[in-house]
């Protein structure tokens, strides 16, 4: 057992733990579900949505081109990264060349995904991350487990332990509001001193060269709105062609991600503030690979409410960290792959296919049947184990004659029955592990059949 | 009359012969012509569901060769005619014949309301039963509306159980959470699977139920292994061997 199998096994060997996490994710979906059924039209703000995003991945190139120019006429210096390595370069530069030395930095998977933060940290410039979960797993030396509630995992007990020991909270003390509290003072004093702020992008407009962050804290605008720099960084999927189109998208995201109606912050950004700058960062870091191969792209369509995350019966029971890739959970495990599928071979194994997922996603990626599919091409690819490939070619060749079929089910439901315990039961029988085999009745269907009158 | 071939799933035919038994008197029941292509083995999920294209594909085919020229295919199983139905084209589209297979294979509930039109079930079933809405037949062939899914509810199963006298349905707390089968997930990832499937147990255990019943032996199978190593009375059952004795009209 190796990959997804074993690290999710560790997750739910603490029953309890896996438990505790399973029921505080559920009741997210349980909001949503709430919100979403208060929405008349919500089906067909799903299709809309997918509809949009089809549409605009199908000519992304040129809503680049037109996002690009009317920002740049809006006065935002537009970069364009190749990759991870890239963006981290041109934000370095831009951060170096002004002789920055803090930052601010509200949610940004990208900037994950790319690993900006040590990037920046090594070459001497202090990285705060000012969304509460990101900046409780940054101070405990770890990254986000989830992408909407990054510290999802972790119980208020050790964020309280964390924050006395980060931040000088009382010993022992655990009540939320305390702790959020706390939170504020100390990231109050690190907005003031911040000489540049750093925001994701939720939505990036093609005809008014303008982007959208949504937070709940208001930590992006915080950091946006304080010092005079604001770089925000996207990646190319990050696209819709008009303003318009927000107004399916944003009600759609919030409902999804945390059952909100609206997210508490929505800010549109057109241009830097007065005497500032704004920098868009637009990354393609494999998109465009991903948008190359028919089968697959429309997993770019994502806009990372987190939804498959919350509903996905297998992420609630084995924990973000499970999955070892920034986004985790049925869309990580699409897209991780596509990434290295060596490194992430595992990922689209770890789940049941049943489906959660592509009925909760707003943008109605077929996430489960897109699992199924990349399973062929991991296959394909010989990333998955011969043994396993063996095994069910041999299955298969047992399966494809009658003959050979009726043989094998007879064998089994006669030998098994008389063998002692310990050899049906052995490590080698992972379904016996905690399940009883079937029953192994002496006749099968087809024995019956020719008792039954016709 | 329709020719109609009964597709027992293979693990079906080799550990829950009873539950294809139930299935063909369900369908005799309703005076139809019902045969067993007596060649027939698996749809290819198994390998299919490992990525393993190149393997499943040949059952693929058989399977068109063996139920290609009848007018009806039924089976006790959503997962496998979700197969059929929604993974076979990869390897069939365009070959003769596989237009009609894809439209006319069924799993058992799903024929008798839209296909057989049942509209009344008169028999008794006197148990507290939880049902388990398997996630094939729930969200590939929509038997029922997922909870996910905003939209007018409808419940195929549901609407042919609920009409036993002395039957009583009781409410899940998760209606349609997945039970952790999931073919070779259920080895491949067994830690996850088994409590998956414990979890599920444990919801129809407050809910009240004496039987677990589902459309999909595989599902059952798997919480009947966790229910039979905790040694817990719940029984598990086909929807086929409930209906069995009623009347279908």
């Amino acid at each position: 057992m190796s990959g997804h199998a074993a690290s999710a096994a560790r997750f739910a060997a603490d029953e309890e733990r896996a438990h505790w996490h399973d029921q505080a994710l559920w009741a997210v979906r349980a909001k949503r579900d709430a919100q979403a059924a208060a929405i008349p039209e919500w089906e067909e703000l799903r299709e809309t949505a997918a509809a949009i995003k089809a549409h605009t991945l199908s000519r992304l190139a040129d809503y680049l081109e037109e996002f690009e120019r009317n920002a740049r006429a809006n006065g935002v210096e537009v970069h364009w990264a190749r990759d991870g390595e890239e963006h981290n370069a041109i934000v370095h530069r831009i951060l170096a060349d002004r002789g920055v030395t803090r930052l601010v930095k509200s949610k940004s998977m990208l900037t994950e995904e790319c690993h900006l933060n040590p990037y920046l940290i090594e070459r001497g410039i202090e990285v705060v991350d000012t969304d509460l979960g990101e900046r409780i797993v940054q101070l405990a030396g770890l990254p986000p487990s989830h992408i909407v509630m990054p510290a999802i995992h972790m119980k208020r007990e050790e964020i309280g332990a964390l924050f006395h020991d980060k931040i000088g909270t009382e010993e022992g003390a655990s009540d939320p509001a305390y702790l959020a509290e706390a939170a504020r003072g100390h990231l109050r004093a690190k907005f003031m001193a911040a000489q540049a702020g750093l925001t994701g992008v939720n939505f990036a407009v093609a005809e008014s060269g303008g982007v959208v962050v949504c937070t709940n804290e208001g930590n992006a605008d915080m950091g946006t709105s304080l010092p005079p720099i604001h770089i925000a960084c996207m990646g190319v999927e990050k696209l819709v062609p008009r303003s318009r189109d927000l107004g399916v998208f944003l009600r759609l995201l919030a409902r999804s991600a945390t059952g909100q109606p609206v997210t508490s912050y929505t800010t549109h950004f057109h241009g830097p503030i007065r005497g500032g700058e704004l920098h868009f960062v637009i990354v393609d870091n494999g998109r465009s690979a991903i948008l190359g191969q028919e089968t697959f792209r429309r997993s770019l369509s994502c806009i990372r409410c987190g939804a498959c995350m919350n509903t996905c019966p297998v992420f609630r029971r084995s924990g973000g960290y499970s999955y070892g890739y920034t986004v985790p959970g049925p869309i990580g495990s699409l897209l991780a792959p596509q990434r290295d599928p060596r490194a992430y071979g595992s990922l689209p194994f770890a789940s049941s296919l049943c489906g959660s997922c592509s009925d909760v996603c707003p943008v109605k990626i077929d996430l489960h049947h897109e699992l199924y599919m990349f399973r062929q091409e991991l296959v394909a690819r010989r990333v998955v184990p011969w043994r396993k490939r063996f095994a069910m070619k041999v299955t298969g060749l047992v399966l494809g004659r009658s003959w050979s079929y009726r043989l094998a089910g007879k064998l089994m439901r006669a030998v098994v029955p008389r063998l002692p315990r310990f050899l049906v039961y052995g490590p080698w029988n992972p379904w016996g592990r905690a399940r009883e085999l079937p029953p192994m009745p002496r006749k099968s269907f087809r024995d019956l059949l020719r008792e039954e009158p016709s | 009359m329709p020719k109609v071939a009964l597709f027992v799933p293979c693990y079906v035919d080799q550990f829950y012969p009873r539950v294809g038994l139930a299935t063909l008197r369900v369908l005799r029941k309703l005076g139809l012509d019902v045969e067993f292509p007596a060649a027939q083995t698996c749809c290819g999920q198994p390998m299919a569901n490992s990525g393993c294209a190149a393997d499943a594909r040949p059952l693929a085919e058989r399977f068109l060769a063996i139920f290609g020229g009848y007018d009806h295919v039924v089976a006790p199983s959503g997962s496998c005619v979700s197969m059929v139905r929604n993974h076979y084209g990869q390897w069939l589209e365009g070959k003769p014949g596989f237009d009609h297979l894809r439209t006319s294979t069924f799993e058992l509930c799903e024929y008798l309301v839209d296909v057989a039109k049942v509209a009344r079930v008169d028999g008794e079933f006197r148990r507290r039963v939880g049902l388990h809405m398997s996630c094939h037949g729930l969200r590939e062939l929509r038997l029922a509306r997922s909870s996910e899914t905003m939209v007018a509810p409808f419940d195929k199963v549901r609407r042919l159980l609920a009409q036993l006298r002395g039957i009583e349905l009781v409410e899940l707390s998760r209606p349609d959470e997945c039970c952790g089968f999931g073919g070779t997930f259920a080895v491949n990832e067994a830690a996850i699977s088994s409590l998956m499937g414990r979890d599920r147990i444990a919801d129809h255990e407050r809910a009240g139920a004496e039987v677990i019943a589902g459309f999909d032996v595989s599902c059952l199978m798997h919480l009947e292994g966790l229910l039979r190593r905790a040694g817990k009375p719940l029984a598990v059952m086909h929807v086929a061997e409930i209906l069995e004795p009623a009347r279908l009209s």
